[in-house]
């Protein structure tokens, strides 16, 4: 009798322990996938620029500061080793590609041009893809972090070696603070 | 919100067998009305039951295809409208889901749905209305609450209820038609019993068979409205919070509530799938047991109330605008999270002329037409049954290749 309570309390444990483990890995196998969904996007991004450089060149000639500004940008983003470093450099890129869509406004020759305006879309879209993916794959950071430092699961992460996850923060300045545009018509 | 998919794949079960016990109580009565002794009950409810597994089988493996089909949704390519495909692809990241197949309705009224079996077959139609009038922010408001249906799976719910609930009318008009006509022409010779006096039993199991007839599609229709409408505050709460926008589905609902044009392809069946009641106008207030959809001024208020863009901001705003229980699952507000509104993204002014033109461009879009821009300015639209391969421009001539 004695045994068999033994024996099940014992099954219990074993399948607590086996059933967290996989939740935890589970876990980390999500914020894997939501981090490469940002590299794809931040692949996007920096692919998309040379072309968008090539077509509003023609229109801007004016501007070589704000071309130049990006393309430094985009190299040092490309270069980042990791998640720190890459969220600093494509905090600088997105102002510096901000900065130049609001300058676009003020060639009405370019923004007439059909390439152009569908460069403008996927860029645009690319942008917000990149802000959506960072923003899943945070919310699975979160989601890990709490079960690796919660007990009783922390126990299981401490001894399999679940550490604990960087957030991907984007530093930008001009984020906090958009001019306000106004389209009066 | 693990919560309320567990929940939902649960009533989507439960739906199932209780179609199920409706329709054997819809046989077994036809049944007995038709033969009057067990064995005619026990006909019809194997009939019945085997109708059912017939109807669970299909829905579950090409429901979603049916209402595509019946609301005449055609499969488009991103050429047809990038902006779209970006905008499913953007809150198909935020929600960490697949991409879901893109249909477009050939309607001029704005409405949207989404359905399929599982969020790695689902699919989300609108209507060229819907591309042609929203801007780029509130088409996202848009698609992100038919995102979130698919993330509680919601779609496989109302696709099961959809095509079940279709099957109970269409099977309870038959038989009301063939007693109609079969009392008009037969003279009831059909129903004549061998013994005299199980006429009067006969009698009263047939009125039966017409009440349970006539009253099954409507139970069935109450059963699936009631469940819909919890589900389509939960939808703009999940929008709300992909967008970090909740104007942007707010200021969609105004919109599309503001059309007059009635959506032809929608039916009793499919009107709980889209994101706005398609047979219903706003201000005729049937009663709220009979509506699929809460009423759009309710649900745009809440949506404006919000101060953050997480569930509990929008509980909030729902106890502010309703005085009633929150339709949002406790698990969904246990993290305490903290969710800025985002910015707007910049708009155009709208045109109406423009619009007009943009909704006939995107129809025959999908409908299988190619622009071809000339370099003189002028735009050609070239028909999918154009035969030959040159096409010239008639204002400059300039020859183009007509398939591109």
């Amino acid at each position: 009798m004695v045994w068999i309570i033994v024996l099940a309390v014992v099954a219990i444990i074993v399948f607590a322990v086996i059933g967290m483990y996989n939740s935890l890995v589970g876990l980390r196998n999500q914020v894997d996938n939501a981090w490469s969904q940002i590299s794809v996007q931040l692949k996007r991004r920096h692919d998309l620029i040379p072309n968008l450089i090539e077509t509003a060149k023609g229109y801007m000639q004016h501007e070589r500061g704000t071309f130049e500004a990006i393309t430094a940008a985009r190299s040092q983003a490309m270069g980042a080793k990791n998640v720190a470093d890459a969220g600093k450099a494509e905090g600088v890129l997105g102002a510096a590609l901000s900065k130049f869509l609001l300058t676009v406004e003020a060639y009405p020759d370019l923004k007439a041009n059909q390439n152009f305006l569908s460069l403008q879309e996927e860029l645009s879209s690319t942008e917000n893809k990149i802000a959506f993916s960072r923003q899943a794959y945070n919310d699975q950071v979160l989601f890990f972090n709490n079960k690796t430092q919660m007990f009783p699961s922390n126990i299981i992460a401490g001894m399999f070696n679940f550490t604990k996850r960087d957030f991907f923060e984007i530093e930008d300045t001009t984020e906090k603070n958009v001019p306000k545009v106004s389209f009066g018509n | 919100m693990w919560e309320q998919i567990r929940a939902n794949k649960r009533n989507s079960i439960l739906l199932l067998f209780l179609m199920a016990a409706v329709l054997g109580a819809i046989g077994w009565t036809i049944g007995m009305a038709y033969v009057p002794n067990p064995n005619g009950g026990i006909l019809g409810l194997g009939a019945a039951l085997i109708i059912w597994l017939i109807l669970a089988a299909v829905s579950f493996s090409s429901g979603d295809a049916i209402f595509l089909a019946a609301s005449r949704a055609v499969p488009v390519e991103k050429s047809v409208n990038p902006q779209l495909f970006n905008i499913v692809e953007e809150m198909a990241i935020a929600a960490s889901l697949p991409m879901p197949k893109i249909y477009i309705m050939n309607e001029s009224a704005p409405n949207a749905f989404a359905t399929g079996r599982n969020p790695q077959n689902a699919s989300i139609a609108v209507t060229a209305g819907l591309l042609g009038r929203l801007n780029r922010d509130e088409l996202q408001g848009v698609v992100a609450h038919e995102m979130s249906h698919i993330l509680h799976r919601d779609i496989l719910f109302v696709t099961i209820a959809g095509v079940m609930l279709g099957a109970i009318t269409m099977i309870s008009q038959i038989f009301l038609r063939s007693m109609f006509y079969g009392s008009m022409y037969g003279g009831g010779r059909r129903y004549s019993s061998r013994s005299k006096d199980s006429g009067g039993a006969q009698a009263i199991l047939l009125v039966i068979a017409i009440v349970c007839a006539i009253l099954a599609p409507i139970l069935a229709t109450l059963l699936y409205f009631a469940l819909s409408q919890k589900r389509e505050y939960l939808a703009d709460a999940g929008g709300a919070r992909l967008t970090r926008y909740p104007e942007g589905l707010a200021s969609a609902l105004e919109k599309i509530s503001q059309n007059t044009v009635p959506l032809s392809v929608a039916n009793k069946a499919s009107a709980p799938m889209y994101i706005v009641n398609p047979l219903q106008k706003e201000g005729m207030k049937l009663s709220d047991l009979t509506s699929t959809h809460p009423p759009i001024s309710e649900r745009i208020k809440i949506l404006r109330g919000m101060s953050g863009a997480s569930f509990t901001d929008y509980s909030e705003a729902f106890k502010n605008t309703t005085h009633s229980a929150v339709p949002i699952p406790s698990s969904a507000m246990k993290t305490a999270e903290h969710i800025e509104i985002r910015q707007a993204s910049s708009q155009q002014a709208t045109n109406y002329k423009k619009q007009t033109r943009d909704i006939g461009d995107i129809m025959q879009m999908a409908g299988g037409y190619r622009f071809i821009n000339c370099s003189c300015g002028l735009k050609m639209k070239i028909p999918p049954n154009f035969s030959s391969s040159k096409v010239q421009c008639p204002r400059c001539g300039t020859e183009y290749d007509s398939r591109g």
